[in-house]
């Protein structure tokens, strides 16, 4: 699975991007941001407030209870600021 | 589709150019052109720097094009952002729509305005005396977004 952060979700977990496998089952969106938090106090800093992050899946914008597998783009990002 | 992402500045004279040449049904063009204040409440701002997602930018942007020319009898669209590091008073972004009457012009110019600013992943880091912070996402751009939700 590859896995963006951008702007400060990005500063935060200190990376643009990684390719990851989860070795629990991870079904959805939610279950992933659980997953990730378990993996370092970046993380956990980054998805504090889950509710402060959006998510798009394969570049289109999901809700948390959205399903993500092996082969998507998961991005994580906040609310946008363009204009 | 019409829409650009780049670093680069836009003329919008040239632009304005490029929308009308060789379409003489159109009677009226609506164009926004936003640009980097220094102030950002009471902090002054030395440099905006702005970051987007490359292949989502263009997809949002192709969405919001297409959703403009779906609602409006447009004869034209055009859709510029600009990323990385800008100063105030620089150009930011430019929308623009050609119509034969002004009202679907006009319309689906501040449409596109207010779409973008809430669907296209763009983030802005405000740089100043006491560093850089991210710009929280504003509630009145929301309100704005909702505004042509209901018009649907």
């Amino acid at each position: 699975m590859k896995i963006l952060y951008f702007a400060w979700v990005r500063e935060k977990v200190g990376l643009s991007g990684e390719d990851v496998s989860p070795d629990i089952p991870v079904d959805t969106v939610t279950d992933l941001v659980e997953w990730l938090k378990t993996r370092g106090d970046n993380y956990a800093r980054a998805f504090a407030d889950p509710a402060l992050v959006r998510v798009a899946v394969n570049q289109d914008y999901v809700d948390p209870d959205a399903a993500v597998g092996q082969n998507d783009e998961v991005a994580f990002f906040p609310p946008v600021t363009g204009g | 589709m019409s829409i650009q992402v780049q670093q680069h500045d836009f003329d919008v004279a040239r632009e304005m150019k490029d929308l009308t040449a060789g379409n003489p049904a159109i009677g009226g063009v609506c164009m926004f052109v936003g640009l980097v204040r220094d102030m950002a409440g009471d902090d002054s701002i030395s440099s905006m720097t702005l970051e987007h997602y490359p292949g989502m930018t263009e997809k949002a942007l192709e969405d919001i094009e297409a959703e403009a020319l779906a609602r409006w009898p447009l004869q034209s669209t055009r859709i510029i952002h600009r990323y990385g590091q800008l100063q105030p008073g620089d150009q930011i972004v430019f929308v623009a729509a050609t119509s034969r009457h002004r009202e679907a012009a006009f319309e689906a110019c501040h449409f596109l305005i207010d779409w973008l600013k809430t669907k296209a992943p763009f983030w802005k880091l405000e740089s100043g005396p006491e560093g850089g912070h991210w710009v929280d996402a504003r509630t009145s751009d929301d309100e704005a977004t909702k505004r042509w939700q209901q018009k649907e």
